[in-house]
């Protein structure tokens, strides 16, 4: 373990089945797309292109909430080039709305929009700039409502309600119909345990909403088929889940619509609600052409669902030895004009409220609302994110009251194995929250800045020239924070993979066909390398994501090496014993290690337990059909919170960061450098080492861009975005993002295959709290709100 | 959208006074920016891409002539002795890449009170040279901002160069943005010191209608190193006149609120900046530095 080095070989791995093969797990493995993407040579999803093809384009509201009173097309139908122009009215099948958890969306606003950007109509045109003009021809009356942006105005007497006629699953428990879910958490005693507190303290908390911000915009491209049906190939982060909402707005059975997955420009979340793809399907099956839609920059900003923006109010309490007595807390997630996935960003901000410490006694409640806000969703952390930010400002507070060292603090109350989550849950697997803090503590820290002779590239500023030393002051801050992985609440969320092994030209090859996403995290390349431990096979192909095989659930929730890779690994053990199977009908008359346990595939050969080679791959499969099975893989079941007492075994593993940052704050001008982002994480075990440092550091620059920068201003009076571009929505560039030292624990889960955890999500939580804390330290200003703006530090 | 692409200074001249509203294309930085977010559907764009001239400077006695289209990477790497403030500000724009296309020709052309370059070239004295099938006139500096992203140029005129007074003291510009790099300016300053006059001048970027001077922090300091006789003794400046400098400064903004930054902030932060970079010139004149800083 130690401190990782990209040049440091692959451990071998504990509890295998099968030895390792070259190009197996363990090892960092380089990505087959890697060169591509640096070069400039990937095939994105707006590089696609299809002969006769027609261009899409959205027409979208200007208004975050307004009656429709009329659209009239007819200019647009009328400009040379125009092959169609549809509205609500022109939907073919009965079902018109579409959604991740509620079908509330609609496909096309229906006599009103909810909020700023909503799809209205659609235009395809033989060119993007016709289709550009079209779209501005077309004429829609609007009359404009009163917006609710936040839980005040949301639930006051008399506020307008967004979806009157509710009856979805959350409706019956919410008090209110703005309020889309409400998940409370009740253990213990909270009146009683407060009491035996000697420290108490409260604070409120405020997250601005971040957004994805993948360079790729949405895009993708319908081609509509012979039998009616259509070939969709789009940037998704889960085919099926989009399939299973498309159909029915086509009116077609889902066997009609055969998606393929084209190169994908990142996601975060961002792509697991629908974009383009019910669109460009309409407009190809009405115009029977090809259609392409590439979403622009501003149109990618208004068009997909954000991180929930929080405002979040904790309380603890400890005792002078700095036990926690208790925690309570409420967060205020604010969903915007649809659900997309707020009801589970709800249940998670409530099971991961506190954090990853051991409390007897809490009260949770979190609340998502309906707004006019523009619709939030999934992103990276999902909803644990914006509860770490305020838990982990609260244990500084917490810290300082006791008069306590920060770390010390959490060390003491840090969950171990085998504790209680608030929801009841045992943490059954390691749970190093401790170790990860004593880790992050005892890395070497960066030399202090050097105030007399400074590269200004080093200072806060940089290059802006604002100081050449003076006014700067150096802060470090710690953070810990706790994820789930994968689906929860009941959820089946299962993955399925294909396998298939054949002998070509006296050479074992094995080809790996699964639905899942590749949106970045590396999937494909982890996925070749479990086929290979597994077949002891080199030669293995990955087969393009597609819906021909089953689902393989989404890129998200830092699922996807444990359930597709999990779905690879078990599919692969199932073609083994086919393998074993043939090897005993033709050989194993002769030869009785054939029948005995403990047979292995290793470099192309089937050898016993004590090593003994009993026949190659090719010799075995020689004149056979190629074994070719296609399997579903399951977690262990999880189940749903309690609606009162949020009690429930509702999470499938948990994964834990910790990172100590290190920033210099010009303290006069409020501007802020990050040193150092260092960070420790168990991973159960790094598959690919090289892939896993990239999910860390992408993580933890991800928070950084939250707590310092990155935010969805919204006008508060109309709800319309304000920055809808990069020029005014900040992301790090290569001058903000510190170094970033990893430290890998490699700790297994029982429960996971190879003992993995997921990685992509825990560093994006502690990495902004950390942040905060170093600037509160360096400026002694209270910071209760990301991102943090100069003028916060200034004034 | 009408594609002009004169070969040459008098065919631009004569295209810009044919199609008035045909919009000047220098690096692109500014305007396929607009284009591409559909602010702008211009019928004509006029290229100015082939004029060679105009990528081309001379360094003359008392300034440098600088063409309208020399990209900012060439003031950082081959005028920074001659123009260091506007080799700071070209510094701080945007990345390598943007660096490499936009220039000051540009820079002037949209006018944003944002602009980098405009805080350097208010502080260092420049006049602008406008050219149409009319005539050539020169617009001083402080006369060229009109409004917000407007200029006093006439609908038939192209920039041909700016006329950039030679540093002859200390210069320095600094930017706060809200990110490390490639970032529009929250709020600018810019100051030069000019022994020669002895006089001081300021720019104030990002915290007006326009890019303007800070008339009265210029007139204080000026009078209050003459009268100390600070600028033959090159001794230390008094901290209560850097802090009323910096206060005049501040003073001169008439800042607003959006989503770059507040009005309360862009004020206090010119009057951090005004104090620093004054510091660091009048550092660097004490220590008998000629041009930069
Ligand atoms: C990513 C990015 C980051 C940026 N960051 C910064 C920054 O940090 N600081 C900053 O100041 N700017 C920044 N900009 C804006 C832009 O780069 C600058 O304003 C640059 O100086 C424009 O120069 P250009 O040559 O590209 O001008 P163009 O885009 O070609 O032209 C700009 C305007 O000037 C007019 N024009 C150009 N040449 C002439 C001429 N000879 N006569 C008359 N009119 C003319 C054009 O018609 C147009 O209106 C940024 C832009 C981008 C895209």
């Amino acid at each position: 373990m130690g401190t990782w080095t990209p040049t440091a070989a692959g451990l071998v791995p504990a509890g295998l089945t099968q030895s390792a093969a070259r190009g197996g797990i363990g090892e960092s493995v380089r990505r087959p797309d890697g060169a591509l993407k640096v070069t400039g040579a990937f095939a994105y999803s707006s590089d696609l292109w299809h002969r006769d093809m027609l261009w899409g384009r959205i027409l979208r509201s200007p208004h975050a909430h307004a009656r429709i009173l009329a659209v009239d097309v007819s200019a647009a139908l009328a400009l040379p080039g125009v092959h169609a122009v549809l509205t609500h009215d022109d939907l073919p099948a009965a079902q018109k709305t579409y959604g991740l958890e509620l079908a509330d969306t609609p496909v096309l606003a229906d006599g009103v929009v909810r909020h700023h950007g909503e799809p209205v109509a659609l235009v395809a045109a033989d060119h993007p700039e016709t289709a550009r003009r079209a779209a501005e021809l077309i004429r829609v009356d609007y009359r404009e409502l009163p917006v609710v942006t936040d839980e005040a105005s949301a639930t006051a007497p008399g506020a307008v309600v967004l979806h009157p006629d509710r009856d979805d699953r959350h409706a019956y428990r919410a008090p209110h119909p703005n309020v889309l879910h409400r998940q409370p958490i009740v253990r213990g005693d909270v009146a009683a345990a407060a009491r035996r507190a000697d420290v108490v303290v409260t604070g409120d908390y405020e997250f601005g909403m971040q957004d994805q911000a993948f360079l790729g915009p949405e895009s993708g491209l319908a081609v509509p088929a012979a039998d009616g049906g259509v070939d969709l190939y789009v940037a998704t982060q889960w085919l099926h889940s989009d399939l299973r909402q498309i159909a029915p707005v086509l009116g077609l059975p889902e066997e009609k619509v055969r998606m393929t997955l084209a190169g994908v420009g990142g996601a975060f979340g961002g792509r697991e609600d629908l974009s383009m793809q019910i669109h460009a399907c309409l407009l190809a099956l009405r115009t029977g052409r090809p259609v392409k839609i590439v979403y622009s920059r501003e149109e990618s900003f208004l068009g997909h669902a954000h991180r929930h923006p929080a405002r979040l109010h904790y309380e603890h309490g400890a005792t002078r030895d700095g036990r926690l007595t208790h925690v309570r807390c409420r967060i205020v997630l604010d969903g915007g004009a649809y659900a997309s996935s707020t009801a589970a960003v709800v249940g998670n901000a409530a099971s991961l409220g506190i954090g990853p410490y051991r409390v007897e006694d809490v009260e949770i409640e979190a609340i998502g609302l309906y707004t006019n806000n523009p619709p939030c969703g999934a992103m990276r952390g999902f909803g644990a994110v914006q509860a770490c930010f305020a838990y982990e400002a609260q244990m500084d507070r917490l810290a300082a009251g006791l008069g306590m060292d920060p770390v010390e603090l959490r060390r003491i109350n840090a969950m171990r194995q085998g504790d209680l989550m608030p929801t009841g849950q045992r943490v059954d697997s390691p749970a190093p929250v401790a170790e990860l803090l004593r880790r992050v503590r005892d890395m070497p820290l960066p030399p202090p800045l050097d105030t007399e002779d400074p590269d200004i590239r080093d200072l806060p500023g940089g290059l802006a020239n604002t100081s050449h030393g003076e006014g700067i002051v150096r802060g470090i801050g710690y953070a810990v924070g706790i994820k789930n992985v994968g689906f929860s609440e009941g959820f089946d969320d299962y993955s399925t993979a294909r396998v298939r092994l054949e002998v070509v030209d006296g050479e074992p090859v094995a080809m790996v066909h699964t639905a899942m996403a590749e949106v970045g995290q590396g999937g494909v390349t982890v996925h070749a390398q479990i086929a290979r431990t597994e077949l002891g096979v080199e030669q293995v192909t990955v087969h393009p994501a597609d819906t021909q095989v089953g689902s393989a659930g989404s890129t998200s929730a830092s699922r996807q090496t444990y359930m597709t890779g999990g779905a690879v690994k078990n599919t692969c053990g199932a073609v083994r014993e086919r393998v074993f199977a043939a090897g005993r009908r033709r050989f194993g008359g002769d030869r009785p290690a054939w029948g005995g346990a403990g047979l292995r595939l290793d470099g192309g050969k089937v050898v016993t337990a004590d090593g003994e080679v009993l026949a190659t791959l090719a010799e075995v499969l020689e004149g056979e059909e190629p074994i070719d099975l296609e399997l579903e893989f399951r977690h262990r079941p999880t189940e749903p919170f309690d609606p009162v007492t949020g009690q429930g075994f509702g999470h499938v593993q948990y994964s834990f960061a910790a990172h100590r940052a290190v920033v210099d704050v010009d303290v006069e001008l409020g501007l802020v450098k990050v040193v150092e982002l260092a960070c420790a994480q168990d991973v159960g075990r790094a598959l690919n080492p090289l892939s896993v440092v990239g999910q860390i550091q992408g993580g933890t620059v991800q928070g950084l861009g939250i707590a310092l920068m990155e935010e969805i201003r919204v006008d508060p009076a109309t709800a319309r975005v304000l920055n809808p571009s990069f020029t005014d929505y900040l992301v790090p560039t290569v001058l903000d993002a510190p170094a970033v030292p990893v430290d890998l624990l490699e700790l297994a889960d029982p429960h996971a295959p190879y003992g993995l955890r997921g990685v992509g999500e825990a560093p994006t939580l502690s990495s902004t709290p950390a942040v905060l804390a170093a600037v509160r330290q360096a400026t002694g200003k209270a910071l209760t709100r990301v991102p943090v703006r100069p003028e916060h530090i200034v004034d | 959208m009408e594609f002009l692409r004169p070969g040459c200074w008098e065919e631009a001249l004569a295209a810009k006074a044919e199609h008035p509203a045909a919009v000047p294309l220098a690096g692109g930085t500014d305007v396929m920016v607009e284009i591409n977010l559909g602010h702008r559907r211009p019928g004509h764009l006029l290229d100015l891409g082939r004029i060679g001239e105009l990528s081309e400077w001379e360094v003359g006695e008392r300034e440098v002539r600088l063409g309208a289209c020399v990209p900012y990477a060439r003031i950082v790497g081959e005028l920074g002795r001659e123009l260091p403030a506007l080799a700071l500000a070209s510094r701080a724009v945007a990345s390598p890449q943007i660096r490499n296309r936009g220039g000051v020709g540009g820079n002037l052309g949209t006018a944003s009170p944002a602009g980098d370059a405009h805080p350097a070239l208010l502080a260092a004295g420049a006049e602008v040279e406008v050219e149409s099938v009319r005539g050539a006139r020169r617009i001083p500096i402080d006369e060229f901002y009109t409004g917000v992203k407007r200029n006093a140029l006439r609908p038939d005129e192209l920039i041909k160069r700016v006329h950039v007074v030679r540093a002859t003291g200390p210069q320095q510009f600094s930017k706060v943005g809200t990110r490390n790099a490639m970032v529009i300016a929250v709020c600018s300053f810019g100051l030069a010191l000019h022994p020669g006059s002895r006089t001081v001048r300021t720019g104030i970027g990002s915290a007006a209608p326009t890019p303007r001077r800070a008339a009265e922090a210029e007139a204080f300091l000026a009078g209050a190193l003459a009268e100390a006789g600070l600028w033959e003794s090159r001794r230390a400046v008094p901290p209560s006149v850097a802090k009323r400098f910096a206060a005049l400064a501040a003073g001169a903004c008439s800042p607003i609120d959006d989503v770059r930054g507040t009005a309360g902030h862009r004020r206090h932060a010119v009057g951090v900046m005004a104090r620093r970079t004054f510091l660091w010139a009048w550092e660097a004149y004490r220590n008998g530095a000629e041009g930069a800083a």
